[in-house]
């Protein structure tokens, strides 16, 4: 019998291959028949890499025109690789899904605004209430990206794009400039007539298409949030809600401990989203940790009074894209386009944050580009210019320009430390009676700004900035 | 070729229900065998460089197709998953009987891979069972595996070094676990899942199987019992002192338990 050993060769005793005669297959040499796959790459008429709100919207669109549109997202399903505050503006989803309210998974309708400045003990603020926040094209709505994601997503699917989960793209099939599809690995490639980018603020294809540089510290804030729980009737009794209505509240001052930045909280059905977004120049600069700063605004009396007794439940984070038209990259090239937050689409004017609705307008307006290219006869970059037109009559890249001025003002660390600190003190000392003697009104405002070591021709120019650029 | 895979619940988040103390399978995230993946991977390295195709076959649930789709999107052509309710409750003697009937079905196979067991059970039976049931030859636990003159000549791990077999077409595989890279699935793969058509179920019925061959009544053993083992507390002790004082501490605890000199 023979001895196991290393590398000796065992050959099946005699008996054994009496048997493979019989066998009644009786083949000796390998027949491998001709394997179905081909080297033919697979094609589409479009692919959109990223399934968030820009590339759902895309797809949706192109796919209800008949394109044949591959959705390719890197996460699980869509949405598990993103988050935001957020609320999300409603006014494109009716022309996306003119029946959205149907069974789009809204959190809260808002039905009120508030805006308070902080400093560490006091907070002054603003508060509206007013059905009009709700009404037709005005209404927004408090979200929870892996759910919206996934709805928006689903409705692309079952408008006929096939949505491919899973899957990161690495980079564009280029071929002499034009670019030809997507590459994920060596030998995984599908083609393409065009390709639509909506990677998200951290798109690595921007570059990679030559659309735009690297991303700059001073060009992106970090957004931070917490989930806290808290069941739906208290919610509704603390905020003063009724069951479908909700609170959307944008804090400035002390919440980001005079960093430039602000903080955030939205009322969910079920739970609050309590966050920051902070300029990443400043953390650095000032050594400071996001969580740090977030654990502190979350501590401040007048979040406390809102969030207390809930339960933190998730926290999660994102960078957020800061100079709105400025660092737009190039939005064509040949046989490319880009949409959503990989373009650059938001705004974050101090009083209000809009993202979502113009990633949505911008994939409305990526198919409409994309239609006038074929009619032109090509998806080359001059025929697809037409998706900068797009934009404009959709109010996107005007909204942009509009607010351009917004985020240099925002930049003026007056407004994070000094003007909060001061409208505050002033307002303290406005209500304040103790018995000593009292000024009148204007005196008393000026004599905080004093008080406060800005000059007045400081504070007269900051308020002609704020003004123009609001 | 043919790759026989299960569909497994993931190992690091195994979960035993503390009611039935048995092995938690719904709700619970699942993956292709381990193993199996190493079968795949061998096939697909085989296929690379002799050509072929690559038939998926497994048994079980429904659910199962969650993985026949990844195995496609790694590169295998087509599936077949038996499914049927008269095949619950199966041990590895009615699974290999079927799956043998399976291949019979598919026809036309040189080579059968299979992992060398399961993460979930461990036995190790349904490879060489099929081999058994189709009376052809079997290597098991190989690490690598070729194919010349018409012949398969396969490693095969054992405890003291590795014995080198060759026999003839058509036999069965065994894959060690571990010793290749199972690779990811690709985008044309997955579009080649969502395109359809490359899944197929079949019923017990389909491949002949009669009530009294497969399911409990046709396994010669039962899961009596499912133990969890209670590790026993350990002693503990913290020194909270000083570090300099906490290590003098340490040491004396040490040795007044005679665990130093």
């Amino acid at each position: 019998m023979p001895r196991a050993g290393e590398g000796a060769l065992r050959v099946p005793p005699a008996a054994d291959a009496l048997r493979l005669t019989a066998c009644p297959k009786g083949f000796y040499s390998l027949r491998f028949s001709a394997s179905g796959h081909g080297t033919m790459a697979e094609r589409f008429d479009a692919i959109v890499v990223g399934a968030g709100p820009a590339g759902s919207a895309a797809a949706l669109t192109l796919a209800r025109k008949k394109f044949s549109v591959l959705l390719v997202e890197r996460g699980r399903a869509p949405g598990a690789k993103n988050m935001f505050g957020g609320r999300i503006y409603a006014w494109p989803l009716f022309d996306l899904v003119p029946d959205w309210a149907k069974d789009c998974p809204v959190e809260r309708l808002v039905t009120q605004e508030r805006m308070a400045f902080l400093t560490e003990d006091a907070s002054l603020g603003l508060a509206l209430d007013s059905p009009k926040l709700a009404e037709g094209k005005a209404a927004s709505f408090t979200a929870l990206r892996p759910k919206f994601d996934a709805w928006l997503a689903k409705k692309a699917e079952e408008a006929g794009a096939m949505l491919v989960t899973g899957i990161r793209v690495d980079d564009l099939w280029r071929e002499g400039g034009r670019v030809k599809g997507v590459t994920v690995g060596a030998d995984d490639r599908v083609a393409a007539d065009v390709v639509v980018i909506a990677e998200g603020a951290t798109s690595t294809l921007v570059r990679k298409a030559g659309l735009k540089a690297d991303l700059e510290p001073r060009e992106v804030s970090v957004g931070v949030k917490e989930t806290i729980e808290l069941p739906a009737e208290t919610i509704q009794e603390r905020f003063s809600l009724g069951e479908k209505e909700g609170a959307a509240f944008v804090y400035a001052g002390y919440a980001s401990l005079g960093l430039r930045g602000g903080g955030f909280l939205y009322t969910n059905k079920a739970s609050l989203s309590l966050g920051l977004v902070i300029s990443s120049e400043d953390l650095a600069r000032k050594k400071l940790e996001v969580q740090d700063v977030q654990t502190k605004f979350r501590m401040h009396p007048a979040v406390q009074k809102l969030v207390k007794g809930g339960k933190l439940v998730e926290y999660s984070a994102h960078l957020v894209p800061e100079l709105g038209r400025r660092m737009t990259p190039q939005l064509v090239g040949d046989g490319v386009l880009v949409a959503g937050d990989a373009a650059g689409f938001l705004i974050n004017n101090g009083y209000t944050f809009r993202g979502v609705d113009l990633a949505m307008a911008s994939g409305l307006a990526a198919d409409e580009a994309v239609e006038a290219a074929r009619t032109a006869g090509g998806m080359t970059a001059a025929n697809l210019a037409a998706y900068e037109r797009c934009l404009r009559a959709r109010n996107v890249l005007t909204d942009l320009e509009a607010f351009a001025r917004t985020p240099l003002f925002l930049k003026n660390e007056r407004l994070f430390d000094i003007y909060p600190r001061l409208l505050i003190d002033l307002a303290e000392r406005v209500y304040r009676v103790d018995g000593t003697a009292r000024d009148r009104l204007v005196a008393t405002v000026l004599k905080e700004a004093n008080a406060s070591g800005v000059s007045k021709i400081a504070l007269l120019l900051d308020l002609l900035k704020g003004a123009r650029s609001m | 070729m043919v790759v026989c895979i299960k569909q497994v619940p993931k190992a690091q988040e195994l979960q035993v229900d503390p009611v039935t103390k048995t092995l938690k399978r719904v709700g619970v995230p699942s993956e292709i065998n381990p193993p199996d993946q190493n079968a795949l991977e061998t096939a697909l390295a085989l296929r690379a460089k002799l050509g072929g195709e690559i038939v998926v076959i497994s048994m079980g649930p429904t659910s199962f197709d969650e993985s026949l789709e990844r195995a496609i999107a790694m590169g295998a052509d087509r599936a077949f998953l038996v499914s049927d309710r008269n095949l619950g409750g199966s041990d590895t003697v009615p699974t290999a009987l079927t799956l043998t009937r399976a291949i019979e079905k598919v026809g036309d196979v040189d080579l059968i891979l299979c992992g060398e067991e399961t993460t979930d059970a461990s036995t190790g039976h349904v490879g060489p069972g099929i081999a058994g049931h189709m009376d052809i030859p079997q290597i098991t636990y190989c690490s690598s595996v070729d194919i010349a003159d018409g012949r398969v000549r396969g490693v095969r791990m054992i405890e003291d070094g590795a014995e080198t077999w060759e026999v003839h077409m058509p036999c069965v595989v065994t894959i060690d676990f571990g010793c290749n890279k199972p690779r990811e699935p690709t985008l044309t793969g997955k579009i080649r899942v969502k395109r359809g058509g490359l899944i197929t179920h079949w019923s017990a019925a389909d491949l002949g199987l009669e009530p009294s061959q497969i399911g409990l009544k046709g396994s010669p053993t039962i899961v009596a019992k499912v133990d969890t083992v209670q590790l026993p507390s350990r002693q503990g002790k913290i020194f909270q002192e000083d570090p300099a004082i906490a290590v003098s501490l340490l040491l004396e605890a040490l040795r007044k338990d005679r665990l130093i000199a």
